[in-house]
């Protein structure tokens, strides 16, 4: 095992950063808010396996196919909303989703 | 530097770029294609992490999939994203500020995190480095893990009855098929017999 697990967890800190910023800064588009997110889970997902690798423990994979499958389903269900509401609204900002604003 | 060291660095180094990319991209294709990248790099980083068929597994879901649904629809989606870029450096303080606190914190607990020797030594499934990844994965993930593996699957059936659900709908003025209309339809109406003349035409 020639990579520390820490090397892993950085990277995944980082990754894990730049989509959090990212679903602050696109306010307007939730595509982009979409793919924030898958990259959070991707992060996540980083941190299993290197964990996975560090501990030699094949667990961390299992959870991170896990993982994989609650993404993809997510990205599903959310790009489905996201054609449902431009359809409705004509926009898909984030401002414009106040429907069920009292 | 050994090479794995390098082609870790080369790999993390273009997957960070990328998803800044992701993120900071005018074009929301650009945006997509950059995503693609950030996959096939943290597929680079599985491998080298020795997760042989999760890496198989992210190009194949995530580019295969994932990001060609976004491709779809972010081009189906008519709409001005030039215009939607106007104002986007409003919301920049705030999201640099929780991003940099975010980061501080993540950067604290992988700095200072101590692993005891007992947990570090004795894993409760190791892994069995004479036979494949995919089949030690399959080892644990059809025996030991079957219901959460039954439970992603019908995570990915609801998933998938939902967004035909939500998707769907039926335009008005389309003539479509009406299986109940078609079994219920009755010779005694449909058809009628009517004597003709000879010589005379049918009105």
């Amino acid at each position: 095992m020639e990579i520390e697990i820490g090397h892993y967890l950085v990277v995944g800190a980082i990754l894990f950063t730049i989509g959090v910023f990212g679903i602050f800064l696109n306010r307007k588009n939730v595509i982009i808010i979409l793919m924030s997110i898958e990259l959070i889970l991707l992060a996540v997902n980083i941190n299993f396996v290197g964990f996975s690798a560090s501990l030699n423990d094949i667990a961390g994979q299992v959870f991170a196919l896990l993982i994989l499958t609650v993404a993809a389903a997510e990205a599903a269900i959310g790009l489905a909303i996201l054609v449902v509401f431009f359809r409705n609204r004509n926009s898909i900002s984030v401002d414009d989703v106040n429907v069920m604003k009292g | 530097m050994t090479l794995t060291l390098f082609f870790f660095y080369l790999f993390s180094t273009v997957l960070i770029a990328s998803a800044v990319m992701v993120v900071a991209s005018r074009n929301p294709v650009h945006s997509v294609l950059f995503l693609i990248l950030a996959f096939f790099n943290a597929a680079g980083l599985f491998l080298i992490a020795g997760a042989e068929f999760l890496a198989m597994v992210l190009v194949i879901v995530y580019v295969g999939a994932v990001a060609v649904l976004f491709l779809f629809v972010v081009m189906m989606l008519d709409i001005d994203f030039a215009k939607m870029r106007k104002g986007i450096l409003q919301y920049m303080p705030i999201g640099a500020f929780i991003g940099i606190i975010l980061f501080l914190e993540l950067v604290l607990v992988a700095g200072s995190w101590i692993m005891l020797p007992e947990i570090a030594s004795s894993s409760a499934m190791p892994i069995d480095n004479s036979i494949s990844n995919t089949k030690a994965l399959g080892q644990v993930l059809y025996t030991r893990y079957v219901f959460l593996f039954q439970g992603a699957g019908i995570i990915l059936l609801i998933a998938m009855i939902g967004a035909i659900v939500l998707t769907l709908h039926h335009k008005p003025n389309v003539k479509r098929q009406d299986i109940a209309d078609q079994v219920a339809r009755d010779p005694k109406k449909a058809v009628e017999v009517v004597k003709v003349k000879s010589g005379e035409g049918l009105q």
